[in-house]
């Protein structure tokens, strides 16, 4: 059970890192000053999240740290889903992970502020102002982009052609996923998902984005199994505890 | 001209009555110009600065670092919006400023345009490019014209706690190990002399000083400034046990402050005229900012004026 919960954690925390990571990738390079100041700030609030799972989680287990576990475990014992390793090609690309990413994970925090797990359910809490503020913000870029010019409209609907196919794992139940929902601990991802299409309904007609078409991946990054951008972002995320091992920062 | 001469002189004895300029008041135009070149300029300071810091965001090595580096350069960012605004105020866009980044038109502050090589830079620049900052910012909050002098009160708050969260960087690297020690000696060897040229050239080669002076936009010169950052900066020097690289760097008892070597002025005038280490790089960084981000501003555009079509069509059919 403590290493299921501790797993969970992880499972949890890995998304937040890896999408802020990605998020952080973009820092001073962003189309104007406020999304360069939007776009950090949600990735300081992701990364706040992780420190808050990974502190958790450093309890669980003996002589982990929250940073041992951010930056010293190998790539398939890190457990995001592969649409956050996607990388930030251009800025509808950027917004459209986001919206996607957000739509799945404000619900998911909402299931989580009533874990029986406390301290879950304290982070929960936390994170779901930071999560609602998230999607506003992906939202309106989507239908700004969407419905601006064609150019826009085009690669905004590039972006979810590309993207949207990596939904399908966020809402496929790993046994650990299944083990935490059935303690009360985890989250039911079946009524994730029904928030998750409720939220696509209500936006992307606006935004004059058509997803019928578009075919699921059949992916796993949530058991491990990662795209090879994973690899990469571990390289840099990783550098400095690697070169420079058991040193404090 | 009776005019003008009346009205220059009634404006030159606000200043000196210490009251501020707003941006609807009269000036000369020359102080016009040079507010939107300062002010401008240290803008753009703020924005190519995101540059190098944000080099190493991705390669922070702790989660609290990490977070820590991101808050910092979001505040930059901040900061450059909120300069961008005070220069808006004297009838320039944004826009416009951009361009003159890019085209080289506009300069920024030189030390920029060195690169961050190792982890201990981001403590490097934090501790001694701050603390730099801090000194001509501090004196700036003070200056005659309202928005500028308000603008840095707030942003001096916020580079004191840089300032803070940089030496704690350099002091954790000095407390640890030797290969943590070296790299901290090395950031400081190569980011001390940068540092002191961030004050501008010496006294006798900066013929805009007087008149700053005058119109209390400076209100000490470039040599002042630098004498008090080495005085400050010397001791915490000494207490992180790092070396300053000047073997010419000495307490001056009678003086009462340190004596220093020579600053490698062409060095500093290459840097200036584009020649330093990293200025095609971060102007290239912006540039591409600037050209990838178009299409979004005119779709940001595009949907705003379509909502606002939209509003004035549903309040002409009420």
């Amino acid at each position: 059970m403590k290493d299921q919960l501790y797993k969970y954690l992880l499972l949890l925390g890995d998304n937040s890192m890896i999408l802020g990571h990605r998020l952080s990738e973009l820092c001073g390079h962003g189309p104007n000053l406020e999304t360069d100041i939007a776009l950090t700030n949600i990735s300081l609030d992701l990364f706040g999240q992780v420190r808050s799972y990974f502190k958790y989680a450093a309890t669980l287990k003996e002589g982990e740290t929250e940073d041992s576990i951010a930056f010293l475990r190998f790539e398939r014992d890190y457990y995001n889903t592969i649409l956050v390793e996607q990388p930030n090609k251009d800025f509808a690309h950027v917004i459209v992970r986001q919206f996607l990413f957000d739509a799945y994970h404000k619900p998911l925090l909402e299931q989580l502020m009533n874990s029986k797990d406390e301290t879950i359910s304290a982070i929960a809490h936390k994170s779901i102002k930071e999560s609602k503020y998230h999607l506003r913000f992906s939202s309106e870029w989507v239908k700004r982009l969407g419905d601006g010019t064609e150019i826009s409209h085009q690669k905004t609907q590039n972006a979810f052609n590309t993207l949207m196919p990596y939904i399908e794992e966020l809402f496929i139940e790993t046994p650990l996923e299944l083990a935490m929902k059935n303690e009360g601990i985890g989250a039911d991802l079946n009524l994730v998902k029904a928030s998750f299409d409720k939220t696509m309904s209500d936006v992307l007609p606006s935004a004059n984005i058509e997803t019928s078409d578009i075919k699921l991946r059949k992916t796993n990054g949530k058991s491990g199994f990662h795209s090879e951008y994973l690899g990469f972002i571990l390289t840099e995320l990783q550098y400095m505890q690697r070169a420079y091992p058991d040193m404090s920062w | 001209m009776t005019q003008e001469i009346k009205l220059e002189e009634i404006f030159q004895s606000r200043i000196d009555n210490g009251e501020k300029i707003e941006p609807k008041d009269w000036m000369p135009e020359k102080y016009r110009k040079t507010h939107i070149r300062q002010i401008s300029q240290h803008a753009h300071s703020e924005i190519v600065g995101m540059l190098p810091e944000g080099n190493w965001i991705t390669r922070a090595p702790s989660l609290k670092r990490k977070c820590c580096l991101l808050a910092k350069v979001q505040d930059e960012a901040g900061h450059g919006l909120y300069l961008y605004s005070a220069a808006e105020t004297l009838g320039i866009t944004r826009d416009e400023m951009t361009e003159q980044l890019l085209s080289g038109k506009a300069k920024y502050s030189s030390i920029f345009n060195y690169p961050t090589l190792s982890w201990a830079d981001i403590g490097a620049i934090g501790w001694l490019v701050d603390g730099a900052a801090i000194i001509n910012q501090v004196m700036l909050t003070r200056t005659s014209f309202g928005p500028y002098a308000r603008a840095m009160v707030r942003i001096c708050k916020e580079e004191s706690f840089h300032q803070r969260q940089g030496y704690e960087i350099m002091l954790g690297l000095a407390q640890g190990t030797q290969a943590q020690k070296d790299m901290a000696q090395d950031a400081l060897n190569r980011f001390w002399w940068p540092s002191l040229m961030m004050f501008g050239p010496r006294d006798e080669d900066s013929p805009n000083t007087a008149q700053s002076m005058k119109w209390k936009i400076k209100r000490k010169t470039n040599d002042e400034l630098r004498q008090q950052f080495i005085d400050i900066t010397a001791p915490q020097a000494d207490y992180l046990g790092l070396t300053i690289p000047d073997p010419a760097l000495k307490w001056n008892e009678e003086r009462g402050h340190y004596d220093y070597g020579e600053i490698d002025w062409e060095e500093f005038w290459q840097v200036v005229k584009g020649n330093g280490p990293c200025n095609k790089e971060r102007i290239d960084a912006r540039q591409k900012a600037w050209d990838d981000g178009e299409w979004v501003r005119d779709a940001a555009m595009a949907y705003a004026n379509k909502k606002a079509a939209n509003r004035n069509e549903s309040k002409t059919g009420s």
